[in-house]
């Protein structure tokens, strides 16, 4: 072990535990089939509380990621001579782990960078499977790719630590009862189930980006976590594929602005009033380059449009000289994809820059079933402020604020009404 | 300035969940991380459970020392204070009190 001088000794712990406890599962998950995935957690999980023990004295080995994998190795190893697995080893190195010729060899094998990119890959399309609810795989991701305790994940979603508990149990039966394996799919279903992978990845991406509620650390690992996997799918040609390319596009083009979003006082700031040379320019060019990539190929999917939206915001240099006629015409595109209301209502804030406010009035009281929606509320709001109707404004407002639930909204909405009164 | 050894016993985990361990080793390495960023901390080290003793004249070996795990020494952190004072008020900040752990101040010796 040796020194390091000005480690910031938390941080440092806390990422690198989050990073290389999904990667350890994943490695161990394919070494001992999916039917031990719990053996390989607890294997990881006694790695980390080990280091924790054996760190806490301020001396962090120099290349402590090695460190970590030679303590998991060597537990495995361990386990598989003294034959502690709890279910039969399903993978298909199960042969070359009962050989104690081949068995440390493998194990070290395993552990090197591309292994690692592999078993993670795999592990994905593992968790993504058929047979495992949309819900779940998310839930099932967090856990075991993105390192995640039930309690993080509970308070991403805004749930109880036993409904993800269970949710868990019930995954890891069925996977077993299904013997679901960590492998790839055949090229006849690789793009089908590549799409479902990104889908799952891009609401985890959105968790992370647009939910006001939970901490921002850990809405900034879901971002980070989304994109890491994304771009690891985008390293591999039989996953590489042009939507893969444009969710790292529409991600990339997000993240840029992530830090503008809120003031340091924690307050909302809206598209039009953020500073738009605080937005990361190096993600922006990044977008850029993966939209590039992604315009290979001839289906466009409903992920290409969200991006190419992203990208016309994102390389305007202003809201004022945004472009707004191509944005309203990529909506229109996407609405022809997609019914989802939330993408209709925000064509209209669209249309209002293109039509006028009124316009958009008319277009939006045309939605169905938004009207108990918050955000459809501070629109209406907004757009009647825009046409001078402080009446209808105050009142949507006030509506608006009535449900509520995040206080960056609360604040917003409160200076709006304030704004409306002091007139 | 002058030096000081922590010498810590006890504290360890021995009923707490994981999840409590990983907190607690949070604290941990935020109180290390303050203590290295003020320019505190010199040195430190985990020291293994078992070991051996050489004893007296006869340089009599035996294992241990088999003493409670409450008196074990589990580490060691070398320190920079202004006196004994100072180096128990920084002291305070350590987790291992939570734990109904120990925490033994010793001056080191100057030798100039």
């Amino acid at each position: 072990m040796f020194e390091r001088e000005n480690t910031e000794a938390g941080k440092l712990v806390d990422h690198l535990f989050r990073n290389e406890a999904g990667k350890m599962v994943a490695v161990l998950t394919r070494l001992f089939g999916f039917s031990n995935m719990e053996q390989a957690e607890d294997i990881v999980q006694d790695t980390l509380l080990k280091a924790l023990e054996i760190w806490k004295f301020g001396t962090i080995p120099a290349n402590p990621q090695a460190w970590l994998y030679r303590v998991a190795k060597n537990n495995a190893i361990d386990i598989i001579r003294r034959q502690k697995l709890k279910y039969k080893i399903d993978s298909d190195l199960a042969q070359q782990l009962k050989s104690e010729y081949t068995l440390a060899p493998l194990i070290n094998e395993m552990f090197s960078e591309h292994e690692i990119k592999d078993s993670q890959l795999r592990m994905m399309f593992a968790c993504c499977h058929p047979s495992v609810s949309p819900e779940s795989q998310i839930t099932l991701i967090l856990k075991t790719l993105c390192g995640l305790s039930t309690g993080e994940i509970a308070s991403a979603f805004l749930t109880k630590e036993d409904t993800i508990n269970k949710r868990l149990y019930r995954t890891k039966e069925k996977i077993r009862s299904e013997h679901v394996q960590l492998e790839y799919p055949d090229t006849s279903e690789i793009v089908k189930r590549t799409d479902a992978v990104l889908k799952t990845l891009y609401l985890l991406f959105n968790e992370g980006y647009s939910s006001s509620h939970t901490e921002k650390l850990i809405r900034e690992d879901l971002c980070e976590e989304a994109m890491r996997l994304t771009l690891l799918l985008t390293e591999n040609p039989k996953t590489n594929l042009p939507e893969t390319n444009a969710l790292m596009a529409l991600m990339c083009y997000q993240v840029s602005r992530f830090h503008s979003r809120l003031d340091d006082k924690g307050f909302i700031i809206l598209l039009k009033d953020q500073d738009r040379s605080q937005w990361n320019r190096f993600l922006i060019e990044k977008g850029n380059e993966y939209l590039q990539l992604a315009s290979k190929g001839n289906n466009v999917h409903e992920i290409h449009i969200e991006a190419a939206i992203a990208s016309v915001h994102s390389n305007a240099h202003s809201y004022d000289v945004t472009d707004w006629n191509l944005i309203l015409g990529l909506y229109d595109r996407l609405l022809q994809q997609t019914n989802n209301p939330v993408v209709a209502l925000n064509r209209c804030l669209v249309l209002a820059e293109v039509k006028g406010s009124e316009a958009a009035i008319a277009q939006l009281k045309e939605l169905e079933g938004m009207a108990d929606n918050c955000y459809y509320k501070t629109s209406m709001g907004e757009l009647y402020f825009k046409t001078g109707n402080r009446g209808e404004a105050m009142k949507y407002f006030s509506e608006a604020l009535k449900i509520t639930g995040s206080i960056a909204e609360r604040e917003l909405l409160e200076r709006k009404i304030n704004a409306l009164n002091n007139r | 300035m002058e030096k000081f050894i922590y010498l810590f016993r006890g504290g360890r985990r021995l009923t707490v969940s994981s999840e409590e361990w990983k907190a607690q080793g949070q604290k941990w390495y935020q109180w290390i991380q303050s203590l290295q960023q003020s320019g505190t901390y010199l040195s430190g080290d985990p020291l293994q459970g078992t070991g051996k003793q050489v004893t007296g004249t006869e340089k009599i070996i035996t294992d241990g020392p088999f003493t409670e795990a409450k008196e074990m020494v589990g580490g060691y952190i070398i320190v920079h204070a202004k006196d004994i004072g100072h180096a128990v008020e920084i002291a305070q900040g350590c987790p291992i009190f939570e734990e109904n752990g120990k925490l033994e101040v010793r001056p080191i010796q100057k030798m100039g």
